[in-house]
């Protein structure tokens, strides 16, 4: 019952569950949980009975198929093998997620009844705070949210520097649009953020926290203040925690659709009631933070692997993953895949086994041409290098990034210079405007591409591109600005070919810019029957019953509306004769 | 959500907002978002109540209001449709989606429509991309759309309106 879960109808399937039980009068416990990254075969419903091992795990559900589930599997003891679907998560390795989608996310009794609230237990009366962040050192974890800084390293700074006031922050802004793995921790699993956070506070010597969510994530927001109402009542927050001589608590402060506000000291002025402007670094908020006081600021998939390294110990966690880079990463999958939805896989892992295991490859036998990382600040990584070890270096090294994780797949239909643009547009509606070369120069640079993919490129654009990103990277005030190009030069990078063929060839090899389309009518398909006429909403399309229909490529707006409508599949899409 | 509640009721509602979070730090943003769930926008006499209520000035109320994409200064039509432009949605054609839109309400990108009942507008992710295309009307999601339902979910809500109208229901929900 995550935000997916609902979308795809997950409400009216847990309606119908409680209404079947109790018409049935069946002795079943019915449980709400998180998001278990299965975005795909959302709504889901596992059935555990009694004595067996695994419980039974259904998919794409409907009321209906509920009705009949419970009737045949609840009521008479036989599973409906059609709706079971298949589960890929037996290949990951769950350290992030190891509770979302397993545990009632709004029950901290369940959350304890798997261990949650232990390592707090440990650190505050087994550890000092200088052990707390030698074991966060040790084992290596990185921050989740885009540079990877190493966790225990920032905790250190900031437990050093001076200040009569300390502060924990999570940042929960998600703003690589297409990542979800923040959202689907905080609606899974909310008490171990409480906990990781809690634990930072104890290591630096801070007693207050905020977590600053995106105003988009409501029910992320709910569930959020219930765990921390029960996390007070239990006495894991507030004064004395467990007892012991620690104070902490928390508020969560909503973002108000800013995707600067993700970069730490924007988000940090924007938590003090201001527009989220970021200022130089350093001083970094390590030890110059919110108002002013040393403040520790990690991302939720950060906080998430906290509890588990203190309970496990930091040999555990730094036992998997590869040199520099250890443990897990989540990822979103999305775009033109089969599975998408969220994995977690163990760092080091490749691409390959990520887009095709897991997966499950590229929908209607297409190609695959590149997957995205690290999202406006990120780049593509082409076929080619599809056997890459996934980590923060290697893929620095690719010209993309790990970012938070977002991984969107890109068949062999998408136009590479179009992606560039999307992101160019993206950077220019969310640059905070307060340094030139990123207000201005991203500007000129969705100019450029812009012209381009509307069939207007001129010789030297490509140049002209590049000399624009060298210097919006080199000039500019915060990470937005200076990574802002990341995704044209990737592109070039790569499918530079691609952007040539627009400028030179005037032709967009994928067939998506509309500028260089055209639909049209096969004559020898089209049966005459003026279904395309009546549908099409602009009257592009002439022609009477019975005599033969034209399209009138001036006045098409290429909504791709009369190709859908076509029965006989009549309609084409292509390039401008 | 938007409240069903007459104007003077509304600004007693925004006075008690204020007196719940006078005097602590970094309110001012916590409180503009109530009072835009509140009012629907914020108009300038409602950021004027603010700035006095809290004693910021009046062009740091403004100032965050006309940074922030989630505040806005516009009223906006009973039924605000947000079509997801994130990677995950865009990759899956949600341009099409919002191009569709566009055409069948007659309206541009971030306008609303002349009867005041819809507006249209792209919206960042909203974190169901594993669900992509998605969009959004008010609060309810739908997503793994195609081009092809647009027409019936606007059909819907046009139904609902003038259900609401045909019982005689005057709610200012603007
Ligand atoms: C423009 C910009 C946007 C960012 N957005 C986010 C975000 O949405 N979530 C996040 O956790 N980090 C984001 N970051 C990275 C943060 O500034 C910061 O490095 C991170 O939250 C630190 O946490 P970590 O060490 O746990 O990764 C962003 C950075 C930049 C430059
Ligand atoms: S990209 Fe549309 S919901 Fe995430």
């Amino acid at each position: 019952m995550a935000t997916c879960g609902i979308a795809a109808g997950a409400q009216k399937v847990y309606e119908t569950v409680q209404q079947e039980i109790a018409r049935y009068g069946l002795a079943v416990t019915v449980v709400p949980t998180g998001c278990i990254g299965l975005c795909r075969y959302e709504p889901i419903v596992d059935i555990y009975v009694p004595g067996q091992e695994e419980a039974v795990r259904y998919g794409q559900i409907t009321p209906e198929k509920i009705k009949k589930i419970i009737a045949l599997h609840l009521f008479a003891g036989q599973p409906v093998p059609d709706y079971v679907c298949q589960d890929h998560r037996g290949k990951q390795m769950m350290v992030a997620l190891r509770n979302s989608g397993v545990i009632n996310p709004e029950s901290i009794e369940e959350y304890i009844a798997v261990g949650g609230y232990q390592a707090l237990a440990k650190a505050l009366f087994e550890m000092t705070p200088q052990e707390v962040i030698e074991e966060v050192k040790a084992s290596g974890l990185r921050g989740r949210g885009g540079g990877g800084f190493s966790t225990g390293l920032k905790w250190d700074y900031s437990a050093r520097a001076e200040g009569d006031q300390k502060y924990v922050l999570c940042n929960a802004d998600e703003g690589d649009p297409g990542a979800f793995m923040d959202r689907s921790i905080l609606e899974g699993d909310p008490h171990s953020i409480i906990e990781a956070m809690t634990i930072a506070g104890y290591a630096i010597g801070a007693d207050r926290g905020y977590i600053y969510v995106r105003a988009e994530y409501p029910l992320a927001v709910k569930r959020l203040e219930k765990a921390m109402s029960q996390a007070r009542q239990m006495g894991f927050l507030g004064t004395k925690i467990s007892g012991s001589a620690f104070s902490f608590d928390l508020e969560i402060r909503l973002g108000a659709g800013a995707f600067v506000c993700g970069e730490e000291t924007a988000l940090m002025v924007s938590i003090e009631g201001k527009r989220g402007e970021p200022r130089p670094r350093p001083p970094f908020p390590a030890v110059k933070g919110l108002y002013g006081q040393p403040t520790v600021l990690n991302n939720v998939e950060t906080y998430a692997n906290i509890p588990i390294i203190l309970r496990r110990g930091a040999s555990w966690f730094s036992s998997f993953g590869t040199e520099k880079s250890k443990g897990t990463k989540v990822f979103a999958l999305g775009g033109n895949i089969h599975h998408t939805g969220l994995i977690e896989v163990v760092m080091g892992t490749p691409l390959r086994h990520v887009i095709y295991d897991l997966g499950g490859g590229i929908p209607g036998g297409k190609k695959f041409k590149a997957a995205q990382t690290g999202g406006p600040s990120g780049g593509c990584i082409p076929a080619a290098y599809i056997d890459t070890a996934i980590d923060y270096e290697n893929l620095l090294e690719l010209g993309s990034m790990m970012g938070s994780g977002g991984l969107i797949v890109m068949d062999e239909e998408t136009c590479m210079v179009d992606v560039a643009r999307f992101f160019l547009e993206f950077t220019v509606d969310e640059s905070c405007g307060k340094c030139p070369p990123c207000r201005i120069g991203t500007k000129r640079m969705l100019e450029l591409l812009e012209r381009i993919t509307s069939n207007k490129g001129e010789k030297g654009d490509l140049e002209k591109l590049e000399q624009l990103a060298k210097t919006i990277q080199a000039a500019s005030l915060c990470g937005l600005g200076q990574t802002a190009p990341n995704p044209v030069m990737s592109t070039l990078r790569y499918f530079r070919a691609e952007y040539e063929a627009h400028i030179e060839e005037r032709k967009c090899p994928a067939g998506v810019c509309k500028a260089f389309l055209e639909y049209t009518i096969i004559e020898e398909k089209c049966r005459k029957c003026s279904l395309c006429a009546r549908t099409c909403p602009v009257g592009a399309i002439t022609g009477k019953i019975k005599k033969p229909h034209r399209i009138d490529t001036e006045k098409c707006t290429q909504c791709g509306l009369c190709m859908s409508k076509c029965p006989v599949k009549a309609i084409a899409k292509r390039p401008k004769q | 959500m938007t409240q069903c509640l007459c104007q003077s009721k509304k600004l007693e509602k925004l006075h008690e907002i204020i007196a719940v979070h006078k005097g602590k730090a970094g309110t001012l943003i916590p409180v503009m978002h109530e009072a835009q769930d509140l009012f629907g926008h914020l108009p300038l006499d409602v950021q004027s109540m603010i700035a006095e209520g809290l004693e910021v000035p009046l062009a740091d109320v403004y100032a965050v209001a006309t940074f922030y994409s989630k505040f806005t200064l516009q009223p906006k039509g009973v039924y605000s449709i947000q079509v997801c432009l994130g990677t995950a949605c865009y990759v899956k054609g949600a341009q099409a989606l919002l191009d569709k839109l566009a055409e069948l309400l007659h309206i541009k990108v971030g306008e609303t429509t002349e009867d005041g009942l819809f507006t249209l507008e792209a919206t960042r992710c909203i974190g169901a991309c594993g669900l992509a295309p998605v969009m959004t009307v008010n609060d309810e999601v739908y997503g793994r759309l195609s081009v092809e339902q647009i027409d019936d979910i606007v059909h819907k809500y046009m139904e609902m309106a003038w259900k609401d109208e045909e019982h005689g229901d005057t709610s200012e929900s603007r």
